[in-house]
């Protein structure tokens, strides 16, 4: 399945994102931000992207550890990295935003503090899958499921407590202006996020072939 | 139902039986909580005067730290002899066996938490017997929380050979939101006004944590643990 779907979300990634800059650069200028308002066409669709992840990590772990499906952890491997990357890229491009908007690079507020937990947490799996050792899959998939229990935390953390971060609430009111690159990149970030996370299942998946065709040649 | 609670029970008097005879977990954790403290006085006091509101940190961190060490020895006693095999082999409900368990380090770090608390309060001259009870809300609930998901974590690990190390690599990405907690809610009742609006709320946030943590170790720990 993996084999087919991977050249579309592909080639589609890459025909949103070739089209993408120019989309962002006829997009009116933003009065108070200027130009780094168009950092936002890329800080939030990298969030949303380490959202997905994050909730295919989750709900892949879920599947790993009641079901056993060998599928599903390589799965949540694949996804956990991906979040990471896409957390990071939206940890990166959050600070740029912040310099202008509130003069300092970064301020512990309930969004940035979960956002950073959240990140941790991702790194911890990574190197419990790396350094864990034999049976280090199952503790692995209970930590993922642990991590997506955050992220409904993370998502609602500017409504509960009043942070400098803007709300959630911004993005669906945006004039169309706005909303059309956003929404565009938004599907570019999904796109490569899926067509990543394909490729990324897939290796793991011929890695399993590898060991067990090696333990097989061993047993002869 | 019924049958629940009473296997609970039995682990935890089991695991506090054995202790009470060596009392290896509740001295060394004791003492390493009570070293902890002083080196922070160390630094943190100078001529008899604490720096301002270092109290609260060091509280939750001396609690965060001896803690990580009981956790890491939680099931220690189990790996002998395969008694976690005996343990998961025995036909009650496994997440009976870890809730006991729980109920066992929570005590443990009770007593190591009255011992931390005098000395916070006596070394930097922190108020935080002013408002008691909310405190004790504050340290009930923040143990809950970091113990709930350690004592998963330190079932998980039993059978890794890098346990050591990882227990807490694991362990504090999780529960620093509950540490965060802790501390902000300790430090609005020590500052020189106290916000008790604010200590509520974080107390109220402790509690909606504990019962997510809570019911996601319930809910995931026979899955992990079952070979």
């Amino acid at each position: 399945m993996n084999k087919r779907v991977f050249p579309v979300l592909a080639a589609v990634s890459l025909l949103v994102f070739v089209s993408a800059p120019i989309i962002i650069v006829r997009a009116p200028y933003e009065s108070t931000m200027g130009l780094v308002q168009k950092i936002f066409y890329f800080h939030f669709p990298s969030w949303m992207a380490m959202f997905l992840s994050v909730f295919i990590l989750g709900i892949a772990s879920v599947f790993y550890l009641f079901r056993r499906t060998p599928a599903a952890d390589r799965l949540a491997v694949s996804a956990a990295e991906l979040a990471a990357i896409f957390g990071l890229m939206g940890l990166i491009t959050g600070p740029l935003w912040g310099i202008k908007a509130w003069g300092v690079w970064w301020q512990w507020d309930a969004r940035l503090t979960m956002a950073v937990i959240l990140e941790l947490i991702l790194a911890a799996y990574l190197l419990l899958r790396q350094y864990g050792g034999a049976g280090s899959d199952r503790l692995a998939a209970g930590l993922g499921i642990f991590a997506m229990a955050n992220v409904p935390f993370l998502y609602v953390s500017t409504e509960i407590w009043r942070t400098v971060h803007p709300r959630t609430s911004v993005v669906p009111t945006l004039p169309v202006d706005f909303g059309v690159p956003l929404w565009w990149s938004f599907g570019g970030f999904i796109v490569l996020c899926l067509a990543l996370l394909s490729a990324r299942s897939r290796l793991e998946e011929q890695r399993a072939t590898l060991d067990r065709l090696y333990l097989a040649l061993e047993e002869d | 139902m019924n049958g629940f609670f009473r296997v609970a029970w039995l682990v935890m008097r089991k695991d506090l039986r054995v202790e009470s005879r060596s009392r290896e977990m509740l001295f060394t954790t004791l003492f390493f909580a009570v070293s902890c403290v002083l080196v922070f006085s160390f630094s943190f006091v100078r001529g008899g005067q604490a720096v301002d509101g270092a109290a609260p940190g060091i509280l939750w961190i001396a609690i965060a730290f001896s803690g990580t060490l009981a956790l890491g020895r939680a099931f220690e006693r189990e790996r002998q002899h395969d008694a976690l095999r005996g343990l998961m082999l025995a036909p009650v409900d496994r997440p009976a066996i870890y809730l006991g368990k729980l109920f066992g380090l929570l005590l443990l770090l009770a007593a190591v938490e009255a011992v931390v608390v005098v000395m916070v309060a006596f070394l930097f001259q922190a108020p935080l017997f002013r408002h008691g009870w909310m405190l004790l809300a504050l340290l009930v609930l923040g143990t809950i929380g970091f113990a709930s998901v350690g004592t998963l974590f330190s079932a998980m690990l039993v059978r890794t050979t890098s346990r050591a190390v990882l227990l807490p690599i694991l362990l504090y990405p999780v529960t620093i939101p509950v540490l965060i907690m802790g501390v902000s809610g300790t430090a609005a009742l020590v500052q020189p006004e106290p916000d008790l609006a604010m200590a509520r709320l974080w107390i109220t946030l402790l509690m909606f944590f504990d019962v997510v943590f809570l019911v996601l170790a319930l809910w995931t720990f026979e899955p992990v643990m079952t070979e």
